[in-house]
């Protein structure tokens, strides 16, 4: 009975010890320290933008001086909330002090994550397209596939820059002085700046991404306004802004997104997705050279993802410069070259390694995820984040880099539908996958060029850390032959072309000004 | 990026209604069987489990793109009798599953080690009829760093798991009636990603398990060589979220799922310490799980240390 006893008790102690353990998690950019940049780039005014043609295609007006009655109760206004600070509002201020270029960037991933889901087939097996009039009505607006991510980041962030050079701009010119130089016995809660506080930067990155983001994820205006309301706020409680700078910069944000959504809309997107008569076409035309066109795989048969993503007007490579970059034509099908490629993929799925699979799942970015250039963004937010860059510059290097992988897309889906050749599962059905297979056709890897450019522009910026990211790139590229969905040709030509498009940014960079 | 499909609580659902109620000389956690002092048995369970439709949230579908999904293991057993009062049992499970369309490629591997501790404070006697109340708490763990992010052809969930069951046994002559529920405490997993959206973004490899319940009600009759009962099984998560329209399910899904089966053990009477068992079940109703069938079939072998 004592042997019972203590049993009982140990069971029992056991039980209590497991219970008090703790499931909290710490994202690792939830702690992320307050921006307090080494070099506030006063100067950045002059860089030269993406879109505008001068940082004063938006007028912003004078500010009011700091001497007037309407000045002092906007600090005042501050003074009252910090009277009363909860919890969730230092909360509030301590995640938005880390940068608003790194926290809009985050809340895009966000959203593409929650919207990279293919639609369900139909009952007749045909399949719905999502419409951006109808976005809640299933399936939901958008399906944010790769391309159309990478080409949501680009906009948002290329508008940010520009937004922000328009801003530094006039900063420099009225040189209205953060608030706390104004009134000594204001409390601040973020590190203070040198940098003048009209228009508020922050600001200018909330209004240019929601207004952006109104063209991008329609159906998720509830969540976006409210992570922008929490911006201007939490702002305004840290004694970094009055409410003039953000409602100036909230303007000039909105107002230079208007140009780069305008842009959006006849930049052949819209017309991507083609028709089934393009699709058989496509199919005929693979027949007519000679070669086994891509077929889906999926049940019911799936239109191929954005066949017309190619003809997308990049910004940094035009069509021109697309169809140059685009690789020599892949193995055929039926030469002795193809096979072995084949069997290469069928050897190495056979009996994958765990390491194997560990890479295929950590590079996968599949269905649910902020896709290949999500990742890339986080790779480089992360580092990002150590170099205590200005928000203008956070943004210009976002804008090179979403603005290349964008471009990366562009060209890849171009060669994809030029050559419109097979998947290796299709050439041996033999060939499981470690992942899902994506519905497009394989020759070039999509990831292989995402990494090849982000790699090649990281490389650029951050110049210590340009080895990693070429392994990183090589991991993720090979990944795609480990998961049997790609054959070696896809991995290694995509890298090379990726590593191209990354060079028109890096071209770009030593020519804006900034470096 | 092109096949939805769905998860079933595998691990415990499977492991319990399928694996579970094997035989006298293999109690469970589960039933109200207990071996004598120094009793020692082990055996092996062969178990089989598919399914063609899964609920996608509260949704029923079928999935072309996996068209029927094969879940079968093997699992052994080994039980001891501390007293006839006190018995400590264990589990381990080699799994492998495949899909039958579609291109994703099944897994395979050891699952879980878990190990139990059964303890019957009160057992009394009322004329024809007798009552017993069990307290039970396990323990269990992956046996191998296996995937658990590619469901639903993942063999496990990778949770560690702290198990309290409470149980009720009535018997009526040889007809039995036996009430449990447990309580299901369940670790963090971690990913081979570093980050995922549940129902936001999460920019981090771990993803926080809900805990679970887990209830059974058995009846039938219990004789001196024949077992047979029937079951009813229940698990609940205690939180988590749906898989939404033709998403990819993810462990840390809202995973219930009832199911009705039967048990049967039969010992030898040329052989009193080999006993056969076998059973069968299926799912009546569920949410972020396939409607699975299944069945099993085991052996076990007593061995008698002292009389």
């Amino acid at each position: 009975m004592k042997k019972i006893f203590s049993l009982s008790i140990l069971v029992a102690g056991a039980g209590l010890l497991v219970l008090s353990c703790s499931k909290a998690i710490t994202e690792h950019t939830a702690d992320a320290a307050a921006l307090n940049p080494a070099n506030i780039d006063l100067n950045a005014g002059v860089w030269k933008p993406v879109l505008l043609s001068s940082p004063t295609d938006v007028a912003v007006p004078a500010p009011i001086a700091a001497t007037t009655p309407d000045y002092i109760a906007q600090i005042n206004e501050i003074k009252t909330w910090q009277a009363d600070l909860t919890t969730d509002e230092k909360d509030l201020v301590k995640y938005w002090s880390a940068g608003a270029v790194l926290r809009w960037n985050e809340i895009m991933r966000e959203l593409v994550a929650k919207h990279n889901v293919p639609p369900a087939q139909n009952a007749d097996g045909t399949y719905p397209a999502p419409n951006a009039n109808n976005p809640l009505a299933y399936p939901t607006f958008p399906f944010a596939n790769p391309p159309y991510a990478a080409r949501a980041y680009a906009y948002v962030a290329a508008a940010q820059y520009d937004a922000l050079v328009s801003a530094w701009y006039y900063k420099k010119l009225y040189n209205r002085p953060a608030p706390y130089k104004v009134d000594a016995a204001l409390a601040v809660l973020v590190p203070k700046s040198e940098l003048p506080s009209y228009p508020s930067e922050d600001a200018v990155v909330e209004g240019a991404s929601v207004e952006m983001l109104k063209l991008l994820f329609p159906g998720d205006q509830d969540f976006i306004q409210q992570k922008a309301e929490e911006h201007r706020r939490a702002r305004l409680i840290a004694g970094a802004n009055v409410r003039s700078d953000l409602e100036a910069g909230e303007a000039l944000g909105r107002a230079v997104a208007q140009k780069f959504v305008t842009r959006a809309r006849g930049d052949r997107a819209g017309t991507a997705g083609g028709s089934q008569v393009l699709w058989t076409q496509l199919e005929t035309d693979c027949i007519a050279r000679g070669e086994t066109p891509w077929i889906s795989q999926e049940s019911p048969k799936r239109p191929p993802m954005l066949p017309v993503f190619g003809k997308v007007k990049g910004f940094l490579v035009d069509s021109l410069a697309c169809i140059a970059l685009r690789p020599a034509a892949p193995p055929s099908a039926s030469s002795t070259k193809m096979k072995n490629e084949t069997e290469e993929i069928y050897q190495l799925v056979k009996n994958p390694t765990r390491e194997q699979i560990r890479i295929v799942h950590f590079w996968a970015d599949g269905v649910g995820t902020a896709t290949p250039p999500g990742h890339w963004n986080a790779i480089a937010a992360d580092d990002f984040i150590t170099k205590n860059w200005s928000e203008v510059r956070w943004a210009r290097n976002m804008a090179l880099l979403n603005m290349a992988l964008m471009d990366a897309a562009i060209v890849c889906w171009e060669t994809k539908f030029y050559y419109f050749n097979p998947r290796p599962s299709q050439l041996n059905p033999a060939i499981k996958t470690l992942t899902g297979l994506p519905n497009f056709p394989s020759y070039i890897s999509g990831h292989s060029t995402f990494s090849g450019a982000a790699a090649a522009f990281l490389g650029h910026v951050v110049p210590e850390r340009a080895s990693q990211y070429q392994a990183m790139a090589n991991e993720a590229s090979v990944s795609r032959m480990y998961g049997g969905i790609h054959y070696r040709s896809d991995c290694e030509q995509g890298l090379v072309v990726g590593k191209n498009v990354g060079q028109f940014a890096i071209n770009r960079a030593q020519a804006d000004g900034a470096e | 990026m092109s096949v939805k499909s769905i998860f079933k609580p595998f691990r415990f659902v499977f492991a319990m209604t399928l694996f579970s109620a094997t035989a006298t000389h293999a109690q469970t956690e589960m039933d109200a069987i207990m071996m004598n002092k120094h009793q020692f048995c082990s055996g092996f369970d062969y178990m089989h489990s598919s399914w063609d439709r899964y609920w996608e949230g509260t949704l029923k579908r079928t999935n072309e793109n996996l068209g029927t999904v094969t879940t079968q293991g093997v699992m052994f057993m080994p039980n001891y009798g501390i007293t006839s009062n006190l018995n400590v049992m264990a589990s381990a499970s080699y799994v492998w599953t495949e899909a039958s369309a579609g291109t994703l490629k099944g897994m395979k591997g050891l699952q879980d080690l878990s190990v139990f501790v059964k303890w019957r404070p009160v057992a009394k006697s009322f004329g024809a009829n007798k009552l017993s109340l069990f307290v039970l708490g396990g323990y269990s763990a992956p046996l191998s760093n296996y995937v658990v992010d590619f469901l639903p052809l993942s063999i496990g969930l990778g949770t560690k798991n702290l198990i309290g069951r409470g149980m009720v046994d009535f018997l009526h002559k040889r007809i039995n009636v036996t009430a449990s529920a447990a309580y299901v405490r369940r670790s963090n997993v971690t990913l081979d990603r570093d980050t995922y959206y549940d129902t936001e973004l999460h920019q981090t490899n771990e993803v926080k398990m809900p805990d679970a319940a887990q209830y059974q009600l058995r009846a039938g009759y219990r004789g001196k060589y024949l077992l047979a009962e029937a079951l009813l099984n229940n698990w609940t998560t205690l939180g988590g979220f749906d898989i939404t329209r033709n998403n990819m399910p993810f462990p840390s899904n809202r995973m219930n799922a009832t199911s009705v089966g039967v048990q049967l053990k039969y010992t030898l009477k040329s052989n009193t310490h080999l006993s056969l068992i076998g059973g069968g079940s299926t799912t009546i109703a569920g949410r972020n799980v396939g409607q699975a069938t299944a069945f099993n079939a085991g052996v076990f072998y007593a061995f008698y240390f002292k009389k």
